[in-house]
């Protein structure tokens, strides 16, 4: 499975949700790739990305994407994002 | 440690004070340029970001981390902060911003480990605490 992880860049903030996303993925015992990408790749119509992480700033500018759009508030809150990618994959 | 000396001598400010958010991410840019990381031409990049879309970099409750791609203007790898006493409104829902990072990178593919090293440390419980409480550089530099 695949999740992308994005920011405007696709090289600052995604990769710091890529790093995070990581760790709780590895905890929670889900095997899944994250990619940290620029919100035109998000855009792309064949994004292969199953979920995509953001910040909620971005979250309008996904609306109508295939993936499932999950909003992160506090990408360093392991606990937020253990939660919601939980609830996303459980 | 790479992170600690990612932050240049003029990297860190406290006490910094700014009417707007634009002034903010101005002035922790302003230490990357005054510790010669980029060049001024790095910041014109940062405020198109902003300017194009909104304060997505306000990553965290009170935390921004002001950036753009890497480019020709930037010189090497590095960090600042500035820490704002009263916080700034950025318009964001994480408002209000004490602590604006700046970071910039000359490739896309060096910083990551940088960056992972940085989102450990800020994952750290108790750390933004710290931070947001630190009233001496000095107090910042032990916690990197």
């Amino acid at each position: 499975m695949k999740i992308y992880a994005v920011c405007g860049a696709g090289i600052g903030t995604s990769v710091l949700l890529k790093s995070n996303a990581d760790r709780v993925l590895q905890d929670l015992g889900i095997e899944a790739e994250v990619q940290a990408v620029s919100i035109e790749q998000a855009l792309e119509d064949q994004s292969p990305a199953q979920i995509v992480l953001a910040t909620e700033e971005l979250v309008g500018k996904l609306a109508g994407i295939r993936s499932e759009v999950v909003p992160v508030r506090n990408i360093f809150d392991l606990q937020e994002l253990t939660e919601k990618l939980q609830a996303s994959l459980g | 440690m790479p992170l600690a000396s990612a932050f240049g001598p003029n990297s860190i400010s406290l006490h910094s004070q700014a009417t707007s958010f634009h002034e903010a991410v101005t002035f922790a840019v302003g230490n990357l340029i005054a510790d010669q990381a980029v060049t001024p031409d790095y910041l014109v990049d940062v405020i198109a970001n902003l300017e194009s879309l909104g304060p997505y970099f306000v990553v965290a409750p009170g935390i921004a981390i002001a950036h753009a791609k890497p480019s020709e203007f930037v010189l090497r790898n590095a960090w600042a902060l500035a820490k704002f006493d009263q916080g700034v409104r950025s318009g964001s829902h994480n408002d209000p911003v004490q602590l604006v990072f700046a970071f910039c990178a000359t490739d896309s593919s060096s910083h990551l480990e940088l960056l992972a090293e940085f989102a450990n440390w800020m994952a750290t419980p108790g750390l933004v605490n710290s931070l947001q409480n630190a009233s001496a550089e000095s107090v910042i530099r032990n916690l990197l």
